[in-house]
């Protein structure tokens, strides 16, 4: 079974723990600034917004890098950057339509969500349950859960 | 490490930044943040010195768990003399603005002298400059002033404190907010910002922070963070009301100050409670609150976000004020609706949005606004003073006198001088609700002895966050006490005193400790700092920092004669609910309190308590 990264901006109380999470998993530091998830903040809206790589099946970013140093974990389904092979052309980063391929000019290398080889650090520190790791095939299903629960034909009890 | 060992050293007079190792010494006997700072504070200036003088200096500091993934770990704190106390002041902030100076590779900022000119401080990593403010930011709120300073540098994450018109006009509470809503709110430390000509401070740190013993220092945020979640207080009444969630109840309990102190029961605290925040309004059918919010690394997330009703009468023509901002907070609720009579929540929020906007203690400006409303329900002011009717209970006095002390206009400049000074000018000086010089919170100590004894004590005047005996005395955290008596209070006060002067000094949020105990702030400090942090040792740590504070303020001139409350709660008794005929009884208790502490009866640190501190 293959998993994704599932993310309800609405209870996302932008406490940064995801951001601190995944950079100290990368990189072996706290250190946002290093984070490959990021949370954005409306806030006139009063809303936070966890953002990252949705792993697209047919990754603009994998067809565009002309070293192939973008690769398919056939597990995770995860496109991992080979940091080896980049030669820091940020192609990708272009080609992205999300934005959520970026450069790090300590490495000259880019950055991109790797799924943690499969247990993403940000879905284990998240307190609040904005960042779930589910079934691929069923992102829908909490909230396909709550409609459910919503759909009541039998007549309603006499007061 | 926790620490970068670095501070930036900026001489405002001269104009110059430059780094400087951390003082390592210090450290171990004062740990960072609040303790650190003050210890810089207490060696660099006259303790006579005029708070808002060049000669005064300020320090922004961070902690050692400041930056690092404990839960909570963002704060950064102000220190410098105060100029509503003459005190030592040590402001307390979360948002975002204290890790990310941490991020940039910094301990603390010490600022000293005063710019020839309004100036602001750019900091990238390692590179600090001071850039010209004139004809930019200066005289604009913290809410331009932010806006202003990302577009200029075109770096959306730039964090930002600042002051806004109030501080500007060295208003005698004025804050320093960061993140929009987050302030390092009382004694004034925003008019000592404004005196030195600095108006921000812009930080984009991307350097990061690592800790002595990665893998253990994880595994004890994780059980520590599970403490959080798994407590009643942490894990669900302050994410879901936030500190509002106390309005009902210490009102209930005859502990809510009301009208000036007149009364301890507001009758209308429950529409302005966290349960009348959550309750969809009539005219739009939407609720005052929008959602919480955390600060940096916070697994609580107790911040309010509120929206104000776009057709109320405080926002009907100003759609700046109709997005989402830092709603109502229960000091904030307290001060300025239940101390002035005020019920109305939507106009409780639109005074709050401007206090966070021009950078104003709302606990300050609240309560001189109630000493204001009786002195002129007491016919010694009039609308000739104030410009507008003001008697307790009118909202719109309220907003119009937030309006005029956030921008230095009319009666805003004399409510500016906080209530001491204004009840002193008028006649009436046991009108002003503080101990030395500043305004109570949101406990009537007639209602909570122990709070009398722990304001009276306060080594930066009337305050709850510096004992906060209300957790034992109502909430019975960590054991529950009688509120109405005074046994074994001294000893409480002392116990929370010193705990939470550790607190403050790691770069955590106090209100962890509604839950922890420094058994579980212990082992997070152990595995991130280098060195023995031993529960003993911080407990050592945290007694030292209170005695510092208090031979600073003695230097200063305070003696134990200011170690006492306004007379009201001394004999005027609760006129209703459970404390009903009673007046605190600090007398029963501050000779104890003095005994405990080591000090003479004048309220002097003896050779003995100063040896056994290391003093
Ligand atoms: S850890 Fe969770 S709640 Fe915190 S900012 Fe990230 S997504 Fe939001
Ligand atoms: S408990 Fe509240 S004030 Fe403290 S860090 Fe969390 S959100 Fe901020």
């Amino acid at each position: 079974m293959q998993r994704s990264l599932l993310i309800n901006p609405d209870i996302c109380t932008g406490c940064l723990q995801c951001e601190m999470a995944c950079s100290f998993e990368h990189f072996g530091m706290i250190n946002p600034s290093k984070s490959v998830i990021k949370v954005f903040e409306f806030h006139h809206d009063g809303r936070k917004v966890p953002y990252t790589c949705t792993q697209c099946a047919e990754a603009w970013c994998l067809h565009a890098c002309p070293v192939e140093a973008i690769v398919i974990n056939k597990e995770t389904g995860a496109k991992v950057i080979l940091e080896d092979v980049c030669v820091g052309c940020k192609v990708c980063t272009i080609a992205c339509p999300f934005g959520t391929v970026n450069y790090n000019h300590d490495s000259g290398k880019v950055m991109k969500c790797d799924l943690c080889g499969g247990d993403p650090a940000c879905a284990l520190a998240c307190p609040t349950g904005a960042i779930t790791y589910v079934d691929s095939d069923w992102t829908g299903l909490e909230r396909m859960r709550q409609w459910a629960a919503k759909t009541d034909s039998r007549p309603k009890a006499q007061a | 490490m926790a620490w970068h060992k670095q501070v930036l050293r900026v001489n405002l007079s001269k104009g110059t930044c430059k780094a400087e190792p951390l003082n390592m010494k210090w450290v171990q006997d004062y740990l960072g943040q609040r303790g650190l700072a003050t210890k810089y504070l207490v060696e660099e200036i006259d303790p006579k010195v005029d708070p808002l003088s060049p000669d005064n200096k300020m320090i922004f500091v961070t902690g050692p768990l400041t930056g690092t993934m404990a839960s909570t770990g963002g704060r950064y704190s102000v220190v410098t003399k105060g100029p509503l106390t003459g005190a030592v002041a040590c402001s307390n902030s979360g948002g975002y603005f204290g890790a990310e100076l941490k991020m940039a590779g910094w301990d603390m900022i010490i600022f000293e002298g005063k710019s020839p000119k309004p100036v602001y401080l750019l900091i990238q990593n390692e590179k600090a400059e001071l850039l010209p403010a004139e004809n930019f930011i200066w005289g604009k709120s913290t809410w331009d002033t932010e806006e202003l300073l990302k577009k200029k540098h075109q770096d959306p994450l730039i964090r930002v404190s600042s002051i806004g018109r109030a501080g500007e006009n060295k208003v005698l509470f004025a804050a320093i907010v960061n993140d929009l809503h987050r302030a390092a709110g009382r004694s004034g430390v925003g008019a000592v910002m404004g005196s030195k000509n600095l108006k921000a401070v812009a930080v984009r740190g991307t350097k990061g922070v690592t800790v002595a013993n990665p893998k253990e220092f994880m595994k004890a945020t994780i059980a520590a963070k599970k403490v959080l979640a798994d407590s009643a207080v942490t894990g669900q009444g302050l994410p879901k009301f936030g500190t509002q969630v106390l309005m009902n109840v210490i009102n209930e309990i005859g502990a809510s100050p009301t009208r000036n102190h007149r009364d301890v029961q507001f009758e209308g605290a429950s529409k302005i409670s966290a349960e009348a925040m959550h309750e969809k309004r009539p005219t739009d059918g939407k609720a005052n609150l929008v959602t919480n919010q955390a600060c940096f690394g916070c697994t609580i997330a107790c911040g309010r976000i509120s929206k104000i009703d776009e057709t109320h009468w405080t926002v009907k023509n100003k759609p700046e004020y109709w997005g989402a901002s830092g709603g109502l907070e229960y000091e904030a609720a307290w001060a300025l609706g239940n101390d002035n009579g005020v019920d109305d929540l939507e106009a409780l929020t639109y005074a709050n949005f401007i206090c966070n906007e021009d950078g104003m203690d709302p606990i300050t400006f609240g309560a001189t606004v109630a000493a204001a409303m009786e002195l002129y329900e007491m016919g010694v002011i009039t609308e000739k003073d104030t410009g507008i009717k003001a008697p307790f209970g009118s909202a719109e006095a309220l907003c119009k006198f937030t309006e005029w002390t956030a921008h230095g206009e009319g009666f805003g400049k004399i409510l500016g001088l906080g209530s001491k000074r204004m009840c002193e000018k008028y006649g009436h000086p046991e009108l002003s609700m503080t101990v030395k010089g500043q305004e109570f919170p949101a406990y009537d100590s007639r209602g909570i002895q122990g709070m009398g004894l722990a304001y009276a004590t306060s080594n930066r005047g009337a305050c709850h966050l510096r004992g906060y005996t209300v957790a034992s005395e109502v909430m019975g955290i960590p054991v529950k006490t009688d509120p109405l008596t005074t046994d074994g209070k001294a000893g409480l006060v002392k116990a929370f005193q010193d705990a939470t002067a550790v607190v403050d000094s790691t770069g955590l949020c106090v209100f962890t400790t509604f839950a922890w105990t420094l058994n579980d702030i212990q082992p997070q400090l152990q595995t991130a700092c280098e060195g023995d942090w031993s529960l003993e040792k911080l407990n050592l740590v945290g007694e030292r920092i209170w005695n510092m504070e208090r031979e600073f303020n003695n230097a200063a001139g305070f003696t134990a004669k200011d170690d006492t409350l306004p007379k009201r709660l001394l004999t005027e008794a609760a006129k209703t609910g459970p404390a009903k005929g009673k007046v605190n009884e600090l007398g029963k208790m501050l000779p104890e309190y003095y005994k405990l502490r080591g000090w003479t009866p004048d309220g002097v640190p003896t050779k003995e308590t100063r040896q056994r501190l290391g003093l």
